[in-house]
């Protein structure tokens, strides 16, 4: 199965997306922020990182890239798609989750191994893991603080469309210590922590987020 | 030329902490007189003309890519 990575003028974790692709079972493809088609993928990931710098807001100019246009079509047929970090401001950009991502309320940067309690486990990309399940993953933000108007706010948790919520501190700010959402169709998940970081005990926590990876493969086989 | 201004706030209901942070320098600096910072954005627009399609069009990129809708106004006006 082809899971796609895009790359935009800035993004950083795209050849950590692409590992977590490879070490999950997957075969990962490079996409170009320019591209024009999504060769043949079979889901996306949009990585972390500052795309375009972050000018105007975080995710607000890469939501306008030529391939945006071939994901958003792609997600609102029911691809599934991932975004991590910027990933995940992109998606709420591009209006494809509900929200927005604003800074940090303690006005820092942050970056700490996170605990996570799954709320969904029946999207795209969190199959593998049982509701209540706590997971560590890194997390890693300046602009990570959840918002939505009240009425969003009461509809996505009503719906269960939060996936992950911060556990123990509310790293940034987050309304309802939200971590990450899906869409109504549970097909596109955006969150702020790095599941792409936490997929080998060399170079992370653990590997607690493998399991974001391994879901889409399993659902995207199971078709 | 004329000048389409764009002023982009963030809504009053949304946290700013870069208002915050700014107020919180006031007092150090001895200005005591500020009770409160709200931070936000000028978009200057070189136009043609400044007329009504132009300033629809001026709507149009403002509501969609110089500001956020779901966090933040804007109002439009043209320099005098």
């Amino acid at each position: 199965m082809k899971i796609g990575v895009v790359t935009f003028p800035g993004s950083l974790d795209d050849t950590d997306a692409q590992r977590a692709v490879r070490l999950a079972g997957g075969d990962p493809v490079a996409l170009w922020h320019g591209d024009h088609d999504l060769h043949g993928v079979d889901a996306v990931i949009l990585p972390g990182g500052f795309s375009y710098g972050d000018y105007l807001r975080c995710g607000a100019i890469a939501r306008f890239a030529p391939v945006m246009t071939e994901v958003i079509a792609a997600a609102q047929g029911g691809m599934p798609v991932l975004g991590i970090c910027n990933g995940f401001q992109i998606l709420c950009e591009s209006h494809l989750l509900p929200g927005a991502l604003i800074r940090n309320d303690h006005r820092t940067f942050i970056c700490r191994d996170q605990v996570l309690q799954v709320e969904n486990a029946s999207t795209a990309w969190t199959s593998d893991y049982e509701v209540g399940q706590q997971i560590t993953v890194p997390l890693k933000n300046g602009e990570g603080g959840f918002v939505a108007d009240a009425a969003t706010l009461e509809r996505i948790e009503g719906e269960g469309q939060v996936v992950v919520r911060y556990v123990d501190v509310n790293p940034n700010g987050s309304m309802r210590d939200i971590a990450g959402i899906t869409n109504e169709r549970g097909n596109v998940v955006g969150l702020m922590p790095h599941p792409e970081h936490a997929v080998e005990s060399l170079t992370g926590p653990g590997t607690d987020g493998l399991g974001f990876f391994t879901s889409a493969l399993s659902i995207l086989t199971s078709h | 030329m004329p000048r389409v201004i764009v002023d982009v706030m963030p809504k009053p209901e949304i946290l700013d902490p870069q208002g915050k942070a700014v107020h919180g320098a006031l007092p150090r600096l001895g200005f005591t007189a500020v009770s409160d910072v709200r931070q936000g954005k000028r978009f200057e627009l070189e136009v043609e003309v400044a007329d009504e399609a132009t300033l629809a069009e001026v709507h149009q990129l403002a509501g969609t890519l110089l500001s956020n809708p779901v966090i933040e106004d804007y109002a439009v006006r043209v320099d005098a």
